[in-house]
């Protein structure tokens, strides 16, 4: 059971951002109101993590007496996890900086719930599962409330908070139901006395608590109430930042426990998945289309994403699993970049947030135009950007399922999300206006949202790069 | 060696790219002419480094593919797996292309800085240019259908793209009103004509996926070999395939376009409307002369197409007047002469064809643009004459075009047309009739390019006396010299063994047709004393063609208006192109405005879908509302929804 | 399997059953005198002046939470402590990185300034 050295190198990444983060917070406390020494230094760290990640996407070992899975699927999942805190780093420290509250605290808040995603995401236990999505949570409860002196922000994180601490009880409820039913929290032991269990009424409350606890995480109809509250209310690149490397952290758990270790194909929580699924794809994208504020837009769009992607859990298969690790990567790239446009729009006291005051942005400043139509494009679905593969995957894993209401449902709402993704477009080309900014963007925050557009494009165009990595990593 | 292949392909894209994104702050036109034909220079290089290297190879390792990526896959798992692969096939055929659309282009790139100098899109220009050798390059050494496809699709962008490109310039196109039409119109005729073409392809390619489950060449190809004749799939492939090429290759029914596409500047006719894009459907026809072989029937229809196609064409270019109309029609009958080829199963008759006509009807081209350009835009042959001695390099290279599509031996056109109208006499997929319109057509052709040369070139001059033409500038003679070489000395690569020649360039296509002429159960033929007969009853008929021409139009000039004012009919018949735009514009195009906007719009759209669209967002709306009202910013709320949510789904749970 | 649970049921319901009927009993055969003397808050003697409902300065809560922290977190050298000698050196070492983080932490709030009460 003692740790060895080979399970070090073989979590380097993880390893290497956690020493990273302790490193941020000793520079952050040593000189005191130096928030930009804590920017470089996590910007480093996440750099060489992400770095050291793309040497691990071999096969997956278990490591720490297989408490933890590195490499092959958590590999990849660091990957998205990584360039989803990357690019908001890049992002935010021009936000924060107008927004008067950049301080070395949000970084070091970055690394640490980057650290939660990467124990999520390879999480071999059930306990690490709760350690990681304790460890991100917390993180992101404070980076909600980040900018201390607004209301909006205090009630953002105290929302989140509360119902997070009330989903973290029916988490371990769940635990506790699982380990009382099979005597183990080794997912892998689990996995082994499934077939006998998965008519056990108390082991499925037990799943069923855990599959609650995962929707919230991922803001999946009904438990997605607090979405909306806390994405307009946090700062909007902390927004993006929950909407992508949260999510894909719960969604990296939920595809671990419930398609790679338990195979829940054709039982009924495959069943209940598909519902909740089919719920979040109507509710969010119906409600998305009465918004006026784009923040709160896209927090309902990114609850209907989220049934999108639920809908190839539900399936369960291969194509399931491969389409939602591409959905995840691209739709980390989209809504990054997504927020970021929105936090270089966004004025002080939340002005500037509305659909209107993107009016004839084409004319002024033509490249945010452009990339913000990328983004939409994207998230609409529209071919060749990656958007419209990740559909098509999670869309064919379903009907490969016989889960064809589901996908045909899918199509049905994308359809309704094309009016208000497309609406911000008309908005910024066709409409006489008269947005602009009154500040210069930082050239890091334009690098940022290139990388994010050119990978959406590359993406699109090649997805196939994505798709056979990802099939590889199929079984552990 | 073949692995250096993809640079050929490269080069092209990396000139489209920096020209199209640096073109515009490049001021230098030096530079850009540099560029733009440099790229394309250094793929020609290494095609013919690559094609020296493959003469000195065995036959069977001609062949390679050289893979880079997969681009599109779906359905894997499943017996029929769609794996898309952008990669590069080098054989015998698509070096040939290759040599073609690098080598012609290269020159015709070098002629365009002279011709193009002055002008404010200089820039824009050679980066469509290099987008269509790119493009072009896909389609030839394309590894699968799809690829092909996006080559295909691309070619037609860049000559929808080059032909609108004065977009704002009066032209004449055929089925509008007169004196209302711009080149953009022209333009979009030629991209919607496609388009339709383009339907059949893609319908082939759907049928070909079902019955091959691939659509990768070899994989289908291979395949092909064992499936039985007589399958109607087959037919309707070779059928639906053959309307993608008559779009692309400007054949009845949709020749329409190509005509109207000499509104681009004469560089991009020369290019794209003459030497490469439109033999993209005889490409085509060879590279699945395999599927054709399953398919007799869809061979007769495209010799019986490609036959009239040729004799009609020919014919209308007798009376007309525009110099590059006069040439546009040709093409579309040399093109002609080409699907008659494929058609009697002569394939590599057929590419030799491509070769030479590449030739000379480049050269032919780009002396008219060197005439046009020496008249200031003036087109019309009726007010030219006598410029061989203003225009000395440019008469002279022009003369050696005509006497090469006339077909006069040795010229390069003689030896290619002479060998497709013996096989159409000969195989057993020909018959005399075909034959038989072939000559006339040979000897229509003779005539028509005399007229051209002895209107334009020679006897009195009938323009103003303010026009003062003089040679073009060595970037222009220069490819034209070039070009008449290769027209005159082209044609030897294919002497047949009647005269003593080893026919190599069908020895060299020997391995791409071998499995097609099995299937078809062909024999090589032996020598007959009919091919001397037939040899030389062509080049009789071509040479009364050239006498005649010039009796009528130097001699006695008197004849030919006494011949318009005594057939008035006949002549506005042929001269109105047989009225087919006219027909298609009555039979089709106001047919549908009328259901288009009549129904379409205002009963369907309007109503119908409107309604359902308004409808539906309405409804939307109304639930968005009801769902708004639950969102009411109070967490205690939320948490009861939550709880509500978890009890619903362990009941489901239980109960199941 | 539930039957094991049943005493704990028995259990449950007798602890409930017995709270409610002692209060309900209280009630029942208790005198009702109330006066406003009665029903005013008892403050060991004091007299109740001001509204309970009063802000504490943050600090006292940073200090609060701060406890609670170090203390629950200081809580795990207990066990440690017991098996020390069991865990030998890989113990020793995990625990050292466990105080290492620790003290980080406490570093942090230290240069922060959260212990100065000023």
């Amino acid at each position: 059971m003692g740790i060895t050295f080979s399970d070090i190198t073989s979590s380097a990444p993880l390893v290497s951002l956690v020493l990273f983060s302790f490193l941020t917070l000793i520079v952050e406390s040593w000189g005191k109101d130096k928030p930009v020494l804590s920017y470089w230094v996590s910007l480093l760290g996440v750099g060489v993590s992400l770095a050291l990640s793309f040497g691990h996407l071999g096969a997956g070992i278990p490591v720490f007496g297989g408490m933890l899975l590195q490499g092959g699927f958590a590999g990849y999942c660091n990957l998205i996890f990584l360039s989803s805190a990357f690019l908001t780093i890049l992002l935010s420290r021009g936000y924060l900086e107008r927004m008067e509250c950049h301080r070395g605290e949000f970084y070091i808040l970055i690394l640490f719930s980057t650290v939660g995603m990467m124990l999520m995401a390879g999480a071999l236990n059930l306990i690490t599962v709760f350690l990681g999505i304790e460890l991100m949570s917390v993180s992101l409860y404070v980076l909600a409330g980040f900018m201390r002196k607004k209301v909006r922000s205090n009630e953002s994180a105290l929302k989140y908070f509360l119902l997070g601490a009330f989903a973290t009880g029916f988490l371990l409820y769940g635990i506790a139901l699982i380990y009382g039913t099979s005597g183990t929290t080794d997912l892998v032991a689990i996995s082994k006395l499934f077939p006998q269990l998965s008519h056990n009424p108390i082991f499925l409350v037990g799943c069923g608590l855990l599959v609650v606890a995962f929707s919230f995480k991922i803001a999946a109809v009904p438990f997605h109430m607090w979405a909306p509250d806390v994405y307009e209310g946090a700062p909007t690149t902390v927004s993006g930042f929950m909407s992508t490397g949260a999510k894909a952290a719960a969604f990296a758990t939920f595809l671990l426990v419930f398609v790679r270790v338990f195979d829940i194909a054709g039982t009924s929580l495959s069943q209940v998945i598909a519902v909740i699924a089919a719920a979040s794809m109507i509710v969010g994208n119906v409600t998305a289309v009465a918004q006026t504020n784009v923040k709160r837009m896209l927090a309902y769009s990114s609850i209907a994403h989220a049934g999108y992607m639920l809908s190839g859990i539900a399936a369960a298969n291969v194509e399931g699993e491969t389409g939602i690790l591409f959905y995840l990567l691209a739709y980390t790239f989209v809504n990054v970049g997504a927020f970021g446009i929105v936090s270089i729009m966004e004025r002080q006291d939340d002005k500037k947030l509305n659909f209107e005051d993107y009016e004839g942005l084409s004319a002024r400043r033509p490249a945010l135009a452009v990339l913000m139509t990328i983004f939409m494009f994207s998230l609409a679905g529209i071919p060749p950007f990656a958007g419209f593969f990740g559909k098509y995957y999670v869309f064919l894993a379903a009907v490969k399922a016989n889960l064809t209401w589901l996908a045909i449902l899918g199509v049905l709402t994308s359809l309704i999300s094309v009016y208000y993704y497309l609406r911000l477009v008309v908005l910024m080309y066709f409409r006489e206006g008269d947005a602009d900014l009154d500040h210069s963007v930082p050239r890091r925050s334009m690098i940022a949202l290139a990388i994010a557009a050119i990978s959406i494009v590359v993406l699109g165009l090649y997805p196939s790069l994505i798709v056979d990595l990802t099939r590889s990593f199929f079984k552990i | 060696m073949f692995s250096y292949t993809p640079l050929i392909v490269l080069f092209p894209l990396l000139g489209f790219l920096v020209l199209g994104l640096f073109g515009s702050r490049i001021k230098n036109e030096k530079l850009l002419g540099i560029l733009g034909s440099g790229t394309v220079g250094l793929s020609f290089l290494v095609a013919v480094t690559l094609f020296v290297q493959m003469l000195g190879m065995h036959p069977e390792e001609r062949k390679h593919v050289v893979d880079l990526f997969t681009w599109i896959s779906a359905f894997t798992g499943t017996s029929s797996s769609l794996s898309v692969s952008v990669a590069y096939q080098v054989d015998q055929l698509s070096i040939l292309m290759t040599l073609i659309v690098t080598g012609v282009g290269f020159l015709i790139h070098v002629y365009s800085i002279g011709y193009m100098h002055g002008d404010p899109g200089f820039w824009r220009f050679f980066a469509y240019l290099n987008l269509f050798i790119f493009a072009m390059l896909n389609l030839v050494l394309a590894d699968n259908f799809v690829l092909m496809f996006l080559g295909w699709e691309g070619v037609g962008l860049c000559s929808y793209l080059l032909i609108g490109f004065w977009h704002d310039r009066k032209f004449e196109v055929g089925g509008y009103k007169p004196g209302t039409s711009t080149t953009s119109d022209a333009a979009k005729k030629a991209f919607i004509v496609n388009r339709i073409g383009d339907f059949g392809f893609l319908l082939a390619m759907f049928l070909i996926f079902v019955n091959f489950g691939s659509l990768n060449f070899d994989a289908v190809f291979g395949r092909a070999s064992v499936v039985s004749e007589g399958n109607s799939a087959m037919v309707w492939i070779g059928l639906l395939l053959f309307l993608g090429a008559t779009g692309k290759s400007a054949q009845i029914p949709l020749f329409v376009w190509l005509p109207d596409a000499m509104a681009g500047p004469t560089p991009v006719s020369a290019l794209i409307h003459a030497a490469t894009m439109v033999t993209a459907g005889v490409y085509m026809v060879a590279r699945c002369s395999v599927l054709y072989a399953l398919a007799p029937t869809a061979l007769h229809v495209m010799a019986i197409v490609g036959a009239l196609t040729a004799i009609m064409a020919a014919t209308i270019a007798l009376v007309q007047n525009d110099i590059k109309k006069v040439l546009a029609y040709s093409t579309v009958s040399q093109l002609g002469y080409m699907f008659l080829a494929m058609g009697v199963a002569a394939f590599s008759a057929g590419i030799f064809h491509v070769l030479t006509h590449a030739f000379f009807k480049a050269l032919l081209f780009l002396g008219s643009g060197a005439v046009i350009h020496a008249m200031h835009d003036e087109q019309d042959i009726q007010k030219m004459g006598g410029l061989k001695h203003q225009l000395p390099t440019t008469y002279k290279t022009f003369l050696i075009g005509a006497i090469a599509i006339a077909g006069i031996p040795p010229f390069a056109g003689f030896f290619s047309k002479d060998e497709i109208l013996w096989r159409a006499f000969s195989s057993e997929y020909g018959s005399i009739g075909l034959w038989a319109i072939g000559v006339i057509g040979a000897a229509l052709t003779a005539f028509y390019m005399f007229r051209l040369v002895s209107l334009t070139f020679e006897g009195e001059k009938r323009y103003g006396q303010d026009l003062h033409p003089h040679e073009a500038p060595k970037t222009m003679t220069i490819p034209l010299i070039i070009l008449a070489v290769l027209s005159i000395v082209g044609g030897f690569v294919g002497i047949p063994a009647s005269l003593f020649g080893g026919n190599s360039i069908e020895q060299w296509l020997e391995p791409i047709f071998a499995p097609a002429y099995e299937k078809l159960r062909m024999e090589p033929h032996p020598v007959e004393i009919t091919e001397y007969l037939l040899m030389l009853l062509s080049v009789c008929v071509a040479g009364a063609g050239i006498y005649c021409a010039r009796v009528v139009y130097l001699r006695r000039s008197k004849l030919a208006d006494s011949w318009k004012a005594k057939y008035p009919g006949t002549y506005r018949f042929l001269f109105n192109k047989y009225y087919v735009d006219e027909m298609y514009d009555t039979v089709i195009v106001a047919p549908t405005v009328k259901v288009s906007e009549g129904f379409l719009w205002k009963g369907i759209d309007v109503k119908v879908i409107d309604g359902i669209v308004n409808g539906s967002a309405k409804l939307v709306g109304m639930l968005a509302d009801v769902i708004r009202r639950v969102q009411t910013g109070i967490a205690q709320q939320y948490a009861t929804i939550f709880v509500g949510g978890i009890l619903l789904l362990l009941i489901w749970l239980i109960v199941q | 399997m539930l039957e094991s649970y049943v005493p704990i049921f028995v259990m449950i319901a007798g602890g409930v059953i017995f709270g409610v009927v002692m209060v309900k009993l209280n009630e029942w055969f208790g005198p009702h005198r109330p006066n406003d003397e009665k029903l005013s808050t008892y403050e060991s003697g004091m007299e109740p002046i001001r509204s309970a409902r009063e802000r504490f300065s943050v600090k006292f809560y940073m200090v609060a939470m701060l406890f609670i922290l170090f203390d629950i977190e200081v809580v795990f050298l207990y066990p440690w402590a017991v098996s020390f000698k069991q865990l030998g050196l890989g113990g020793f070492v995990t625990m050292a990185v466990f105080i290492f983080v620790l003290f980080l932490g406490y570093f942090y709030v230290w240069r922060k300034g959260a212990l100065e009460w000023d």
